[in-house]
């Protein structure tokens, strides 16, 4: 059995004595002060600790730290300061994408996710891609425009 | 406490497998809903893990003449991506859950769960689906209606791993899947149903019909099937109504917080009519 666990998260590698069963989740936000990931059902169901592990939109809360080992986790922390970023925090801006803001860090890492597959996604798309992550203020028409904004204005980046 | 033990190959994982005690763990998307625990405290799980999901052997898609073999840690969303997956698979997939949970769960962890509501399961009915079980001595396979037991129940021996799942290759020009739930993400079937049919020359040659969630196990009735092999528009109307009562026995299911055992009942029963009287109709071109 195995004692350390070796996880690169944002670019970092990290090398961890804790229990390979930890979701990471859990890792994230009490052993790396990485919050952008929120817990909201802890079941899957809304998104709101959406990560991206290897390109893949993964719910941190549905995975064991020990699962993702060796993978490129990356959170909305490590997106930050990319030019995707800027866009998609500008268009979510204007759009009125954010209210509460709870479910914003799960909503960018699923637009970010389907971007990087779909360039220029159609209004179905996006609400495919965003139909795992709940909000309770936008009423969800907002966000799409902010991600179909993003997608135009960011035309080359993804 | 637990930990986990990461087999770097499948061989090790069935050595592992043969001398502890472990929970086989996947993709982990039902496991870990199944042992959430407080926030910061660590899942419920009482045995070690044995972290499979990485293993390049379950990950491959393996085509032959007459089968398709798919490695059982393939997940949801790496199927919809390969050409040769079965489209009836492929259109099941595409409504579980949410994108990121295709991402992680995995076919072989939708079957293993052994959820009466397990979405892939009526599809894999339908296509005759044989599951190549592996123990670190043996390997066997066992068609999937005999795999499942009842709703968490499967043949599944404690030293076994679900390495593939062998689906045989069949031609068929009608597709119908039909899941019913209350939304349209993340939604857990109040019931599902797949007709698959090869229609030629006006008349039904292979005709296959699944429901998930109507019973403790899907319900797949062979001899009703083979009452319709053979039939024209004319034979399958004077067909319905004893066809349909032989569905009605087998449909039996139960309320709970998604639905109601009336509903689920009505809805089976119409979805099957439905399939035959219009789908198939417009396939013999009426």
């Amino acid at each position: 059995m195995n004692k350390t666990i070796t996880l690169k998260i944002n670019n970092k590698t990290i090398t961890t004595e804790e229990n390979s069963t930890k979701r990471l989740l859990d890792f994230l936000r009490e052993d790396m002060d990485i919050t952008g990931p929120k817990e909201g059902c802890g079941e899957g169901e809304c998104g709101a600790c959406a990560v991206i592990i290897d390109k893949e939109l993964v719910n941190s809360c549905l995975v064991t730290i020990g699962s993702v080992q060796e993978k490129e986790i990356t959170t909305v922390e490590g997106l930050r300061g990319t030019k995707q970023f800027d866009i998609l925090e500008k268009c979510f801006a204007e759009s009125g994408a954010v209210q509460c803001g709870f479910c914003t860090p799960g909503m960018i890492m699923a637009a970010h996710a389907l971007l990087s597959k779909i360039p220029k996604p159609t209004e179905s798309d996006v609400r495919e891609g965003i139909s795992g992550n709940l909000c309770r203020c936008t009423g969800y028409n907002m966000i799409i425009n902010g991600i179909l904004m993003a997608a135009k204005r960011g035309d080359g980046l993804w | 406490m637990v930990d986990g033990y990461f087999p770097s190959t499948f061989e090790e994982a069935l050595k592992i497998l043969n001398e502890k005690d472990v929970v086989i763990y996947a993709g982990g998307t039902d496991l870990m809903v199944r042992n959430k625990n407080a926030t910061s405290l660590l899942p419920t799980f009482n045995d070690d893990l044995l972290y499979i999901g990485n293993l390049k052997e379950l990950k491959e898609i393996k085509e032959s003449t007459n089968d398709l073999e798919i490695g059982a840690a393939c997940s949801l969303s790496s199927l919809l991506i390969e050409k040769e997956i079965p489209e009836i698979l492929k259109e099941a997939i595409r409504q579980i859950a949410s994108p990121a949970i295709r991402n992680m769960g995995t076919l072989g962890g939708n079957i293993c769960n052994a959820s009466p509501a397990g979405d892939t399961l009526p599809v894999l009915y339908a296509l005759d689906a044989k599951l190549k079980l592996t123990s670190r001595n043996s390997s066997r396979e066992v068609n999937i209606k005999y795999f499942i037991l009842g709703p968490r129940k499967t043949l599944l021996e404690k030293k076994e791993i679900l390495e593939s799942i062998i689906i045989p290759k069949a031609e068929f020009n009608k597709l119908y899947y039909q899941k019913v739930g209350s939304r349209k993400a993340s939604a857990i079937s109040k019931l599902s149903f797949v007709g698959l049919a090869q229609v030629k020359d006006e008349k039904v040659k292979d005709i296959r019909i699944t429901l998930g969630s109507v019973a403790p196990r899907i319900v797949r009735i062979k001899e009703a099937e083979d009452i319709l092999v053979g039939s024209n528009l004319k034979d399958i109307e004077s067909k319905m109504g004893d066809v349909k009562k032989m569905y009605s026995k087998e449909i039996v299911p139960i309320d709970d917080q998604r639905s109601t055992a009336v509903y689920r009942k009505i809805v089976a029963l119409r979805l099957i009519q439905y399939f035959l009287n219009i789908e198939i109709r417009k396939e013999l071109g009426i």
